[in-house]
């Protein structure tokens, strides 16, 4: 069986009156990818620097692999960060920032970071502050995977990477995740490409979790029915509606919840189109401004 | 990959798909679920989980530290379900369509058969 590597409940940071992550209570189970998914501000990254030890919680508890990461060495050292835009000394050149990682991750692979190096094509000598934006973005990906570190968070590591490079990042994270297992939390807007990764998805808006479910749960769990105003009015009632679209008398409705094969041989008979919904619609529904303030269990109701 | 079902469930049609084609025969080995979760690029465990229906429906089967392997009679059995099911997933559909359009089951029956010899 697995074991839990983070506990948190009713975690909660503030800045002033504002709430960035609010009371929130999840887990983060060992070995699996999770997508921590949401839209900008709503907490994703006070919520990874909480678990990182670099923020202290204003309430609540945290565990990270047993214990509250701040200031605790031994939880430190199995935790890597990848941030956005990570900050190197002045004059440091990529050849520097891997000489270095090894004194901070026990289990560091040269040989790994070396191949990442040729497949990214980093000119490892330049100094950073040289580096395209793109550049920079492999350096911190190039840390991330070759740490190897039992907990590994990457947030949003691609900017200024080209859909080449983004998808050598995930078939190297997919071959390596599969031979050394561990838990990598992948924050991203870019939900369509590495919806398919990801084992577990945490959606977070305004603070508070607003989804927490398996990905292959998710995935095709909104249908989105299109046809004739009356019709579709008609054939959603009473179901669980996230999101709603009209032209003339045409309408096209997303509804939360599956439908059966009956209901789909029905929907066929009376001329309406379903179209499957995938993770990125579904969260752009669930974190859209109509439905901003919906919880988990109003959605699933 | 379909976005609107489950992956495993694809995964495991994809192979089974190769068994009624004969391109994975009956007793040969089947590629390992990191193999699998490369090449299609999703999470090992979605592709285990696609593997391990398989493995519950008796159609592949694990031997512990070499593989997984096609059953013998794999291929009859699934042709046999594909069978019970192909009423519901094709023909209720094209029954649908033919009599929105006005075409009836005697037109429909000779548009196959046209089809069958233009093909």
């Amino acid at each position: 069986m697995t074991s839990t590597v983070v506990r948190a409940s009713g975690l909660t940071k503030r800045y002033g009156s504002f709430a960035a992550v609010d009371h929130v209570d999840f887990a983060l189970e060992e070995h699996r990818i999770y997508g921590l998914l949401g839209r900008n501000g709503a907490g994703k990254t006070t919520l990874m620097q909480l678990l990182t030890g670099q923020l202290f919680p204003n309430e609540g508890e945290l565990e990270v692999f047993g214990r509250t990461p701040a200031e605790h060495a031994d939880v430190l050292r199995r935790l890597c960060f990848i941030a956005e835009s990570q900050r190197y000394p002045e004059d440091f050149t990529p050849k520097h920032v891997f000489t270095s990682a090894p004194w901070f991750f026990e289990n560091w692979d040269a040989e790994f970071a070396e191949r990442l190096i040729a497949d990214f094509r980093l000119p490892v000598k330049r100094r950073i502050k040289k580096l395209s934006r793109g550049q920079l973005s492999a350096v911190g990906v190039i840390v991330g995977l070759a740490s190897r570190a039992p907990l590994t968070f990457f947030d949003e590591p691609y900017l200024g990477l080209d859909a080449v490079a983004r998808h050598i990042f995930y078939d190297r994270l997919l071959e390596d995740y599969a031979e050394h297992p561990r838990t990598i939390v992948l924050s991203t807007h870019l939900i369509d490409e590495v919806a398919n990764l990801l084992e577990h998805v945490i959606l977070i808006d305004q603070g508070r979790i607003l989804l927490d479910r398996d990905a292959e749960e998710v995935r095709g769990q909104a249908t989105t029915i299109a046809g004739a105003r009356s019709v579709v009015e008609e054939f959603v009632q009473g179901r669980p509606i996230i999101g709603r679209e009209g032209l003339g008398g045409l309408a096209s409705v997303t509804i939360d919840g599956r439908l059966e094969r009956e209901e789909r041989i029905r929907a066929a008979e009376l001329g309406l189109e379903l179209a499957p919904v995938s993770l990125q619609q579904l969260i752009v529904h669930l974190t859209g401004a109509d439905l901003a303030g919906a919880t988990e269990k109003e959605v699933a109701a | 990959m379909d976005e609107s079902r489950p992956i495993f469930l694809q995964i495991a049609e994809q192979i089974e798909n190769d068994i009624i084609d004969g391109v994975l025969a009956e007793g040969s080995q089947i590629p390992s679920t990191n193999e699998f979760a490369a090449y299609y690029r999703i999470n090992p465990a979605t592709a285990l989980k696609g593997v391990t229906r398989l493995v519950d429906d008796g159609i592949v089967v694990k031997r512990r530290g070499i593989g997984m392997f096609v059953t013998e009679g794999a291929r009859d059995r699934l042709v046999e379900r594909r069978r019970a099911d192909f009423s519901a997933a094709y023909l209720r559909p094209l029954i649908i369509e033919a009599e929105k359009l006005g075409i009836t089951i005697d037109d429909l029956a000779a548009l196959i058969r046209a089809e069958r010899i233009a093909s």
